[in-house]
């Protein structure tokens, strides 16, 4: 039996990214693995010609989606119950997990089978199984190896994406015969040799498995259909091949019609992998009898999510199709992995989507998170439904902030607060900039400062400083009347022109 | 037409020289640009580290400052983007519809310093003369936030005597992201490393970018590893003449 660790006491992010930075081996493993899919992903994109409209057009629906939320859950649910599925409803993840746990002990089982899910991980799905003694099996390529390597998830779409294939080989070589098929001992590094062992150890438990559990990438209201996109074929083996099959679907997962998904099926795969289609498109409705599973449920969570949709700003997050584009061209993600997000959304999205479905003002790792970004805007860039991350991450610092106000002023908020007296009036500013031009004659040699107390020290550990000049810009267009008056004795500035910064 | 310097703070406090050569420029290109000294700061720092509300007295300095002006110039793509996508959104915070009106009106009349020298000057070739090996740091917020596209790269190419040379992964942010040096200084670090790797590894004499804050992360590093790469403000290659150079 494997037991499933949880993000649950990672350090919030600046630690933990500290800590990540100093692993070369996972630096050069994130900077090989973003890179390929960075640059597959624009390869595609680059050949639509329409791609701007596409984006607008898959944000409007989704927007229309939220906007009209109720309606369009409550056509899913009817047409999913006419087609014999059973609809579930749950608030929260322990309201989730004791769905699917009931379920699966009804039918005496003790293991299920598992198509890739961000849902089910978001509710710690297979943890509340195994306290059930109920084995998951995690049946997609990456999750299988950070299960088999009792790891943590680093990615959204490729959660093994900070392992390289020789770690790979050896936790497949190490695992798989404590949980099933072991691995040959010839086994190499090839990753079709690697893929070829995944499959004869998955195909054991597809064959035995009677309950399956999937999430899902949509679902289509008017038709009651759930729509999962994957690329491996595991997830085809776990919709079709048990008799039970319970699918946990965030509720913002609905799309009205077939016309809207055809959109997202444009968008996702380029988005995702960089491929122009998806390789496995599984599409269901409720039962075909004789065809399938017989038992079909849906799990509808909110969990967080009604709380995002009240936030008019934040709302556009719930746009999201978790293509992971976003975290492949984040330069902080790419440097830091997953982990040091400490959510199973990491990067960009998870920087905005974990702090808005726990709530912020709770605990320092989650309001660490809209902190974690440069503010660079490449994630916005690339988005197939154009969440305007950098906004978002923005605006949940406002409420962060806004969250920790009444208390002891801490040395940020004093900062800010001395900051914006000082730059209300530009009298008050010019008495500022002489004292830092005083200042800047102690501390600075040859225009620079190496070395200074916390905090600041933060800046000066690894950068030089530039000391202020002597004379500010609105001290010399004063004194030589903006430069006008050629007679006014040249300002006497440390370094020469162009070699200060 | 009256035309303001917006110099912005970080530059009237830290990089004078950088707001000379936007003087210099302009009135050779025939602008006589004005210093209004009641101007003070953007409210980018105050707006990006969530403290808000401490942004509008700043709001509102900015738009007294420069009200009366037909066109307003900043030094600093990072700056004026925060004019142009933040201003609004702190001016209906403080809920005073006069400033929200003002920003409206002003907004579009705020440019940076490439866009107003293409678009409304329409000059490419500014008459400058910089004989060295140069290679351009496009900046995140001049090329994403303002979408100034290749301006800053076209004026560097009419410059008499210069050489520009590709600097590599251009497009990837340096990790400055103002507080975000202090709050994630690791990671900024990581990040800036590899952009001054990236400066090295192009051959160039001299980095330019359109934003001093990014050029000031980048040259601490550069400076710590002895690379003897110089950075300069674009505003000061484009100023400089055959004279002086």
């Amino acid at each position: 039996m494997i037991v499933t660790r949880t993000f649950l006491g990672t350090p919030s992010f600046p630690v933990a990214a500290k800590a990540a930075l100093a692993d070369s081996q996972l630096r050069s493993n994130m900077r090989n693995a973003t890179h390929t899919i960075r640059d597959k992903r624009a390869r595609v994109i680059g050949e639509l010609d329409d791609f701007e409209e596409l984006r607008q057009g898959a944000a409007d629906i989704k927007d229309d989606v939220m906007s009209n939320l109720g309606r369009y859950l409550e056509q899913a649910e009817e047409a999913l119950t006419r087609a014999g599925a059973t609809v579930h409803w749950a608030r929260d993840a322990a309201e989730a997990n004791q769905i699917v746990v009931d379920i699966a002990r009804r039918h005496q089982v003790d293991e299920v089978v598992k198509v890739k899910s961000m849902a089910t991980q978001e509710i710690e799905l297979n943890v509340a199984l195994e306290a059930a003694g109920i084995a998951a099996w995690e049946t997609d390529l990456a999750e299988l190896i950070v299960q088999l390597g009792d790891d943590l998830p680093s990615h959204i779409l490729v959660p093994a994406i900070h392992r390289n294939r020789s770690e790979v080989r050896e936790i497949f070589l190490r695992e798989m015969g404590k949980v099933g098929m072991p691995a040959e001992a010839g086994l190499s590094d090839d990753p079709a040799e690697l893929a070829g062992a995944a499959r004869r150890h998955l195909r054991e438990k597809f064959m035995r498995a009677r309950v399956a559990v999937s999430g899902a990438n949509f679902i289509v209201a008017d038709t009651g259909t759930l729509v999962v996109v994957e690329s491996e074929g595991n997830g085809r083996m776990c919709l079709t091949l048990p008799e039970v099959l319970i699918s946990v679907v965030g509720i913002e997962k609905v799309v009205p019609t077939w016309t809207d998904l055809e959109v997202f099926l444009q968008l996702l795969p380029r988005s995702a992998t960089g491929e122009r289609m998806n390789p496995y498109t599984s599409t269901w409705t409720g039962v075909t009898p004789g065809d399938g599973p017989q038992e079909v449920h849906v799990v509808l969570i909110d969990n967080g999510r009604t709380k995002v949709l009240a936030d008019e700003v934040g709302r556009q997050a719930l746009r999201c199709i978790r293509c992971s584009a976003c975290m492949n061209v984040c330069p902080v993600y790419e440097r830091t992995g997953g982990h040091a997000y400490g959510s199973v959304y990491p990067g960009p999205i998870g920087a905005i989507l974990t702090p808005m479905l726990r709530g912020v003002g709770v605990d320092e790792a989650t309001d660490a998170l809209p902190f974690a970004s440069s503010l660079c805007g490449a994630c916005y860039d690339v988005c197939p439904v154009a969440i305007n991350i950098p906004e978002v991450l923005v605006h949940l610092r406002g409420k962060v902030v806004d969250s920790h106000r009444g208390g002891v002023p801490g040395a940020l908020q004093a900062a800010m607060t001395g900051a914006s007296w000082t730059l209300t009036r530009g009298s008050r500013l010019a008495l500022a900039q002489r004292l830092a031009g005083l200042s800047g004659r102690v501390l600075g040699r040859r225009g620079l400062i190496g070395r200074l107390p916390a905090p600041l020290s933060r800046w000066t550990d690894a950068r030089d400083l530039p000391a202020p000049p002597r004379e500010s810009f609105r001290g010399w267009w004063s004194r030589t009347d903006g430069g006008r008056d050629q007679h006014g004795s040249p300002p006497t500035t440390p370094g020469s022109e162009g070699d200060r910064r | 037409m009256k035309v303001g310097l917006f110099v912005t703070c970080l530059n009237d406090t830290m990089f004078p020289q950088t707001g000379q050569a936007v003087v210099r420029l302009l009135r050779r290109l025939g602008v006589d640009v004005d210093f209004p000294s009641a101007q003070t700061c953007c409210g980018q720092m105050h707006v990006n580290s969530g403290y808000v509300p401490e942004a509008i007295p700043l709001v509102r300095t900015f738009v007294d400052a420069f009200a009366g002006y037909d066109a307003v110039v900043a030094p600093s793509g990072s700056c004026a983007a925060s004019v142009r996508h933040q201003h609004q959104i702190v001016a209906r915070r403080s809920g005073d519809p006069a400033l929200v009106a003002g920003v409206e009106a002003l907004t579009p009349r705020v440019y940076e310093l490439s866009e107003f020298l293409v678009d409304v000057l329409g000059v490419v070739d500014v008459g400058a003369y910089f004989p060295h090996r140069v290679t351009l740091h496009p900046t995140c917020h001049s090329s994403r936030l303002l979408a100034v596209g290749d301006r800053p790269e076209r004026l560097l190419r009419a410059v008499r005597g210069i050489t520009m040379v590709d600097l590599p992964e251009a497009d990837e942010c340096c990790g400055f992201g103002g507080t975000f040096a202090l709050k994630n200084p690791d990671v900024s670090v990581a990040m800036g490393a590899d952009k001054a790797r990236h400066v090295r590894e192009s051959g160039a004499e001299v980095l330019v970018a359109g934003d001093n804050s990014c050029l000031m992360h980048i040259k601490g590093l550069l400076t710590r590893q002895r690379a003897g790469v110089r950075v300069m403000h674009l505003a000061e290659i484009l100023a400089a003449q055959e004279a002086a150079a």
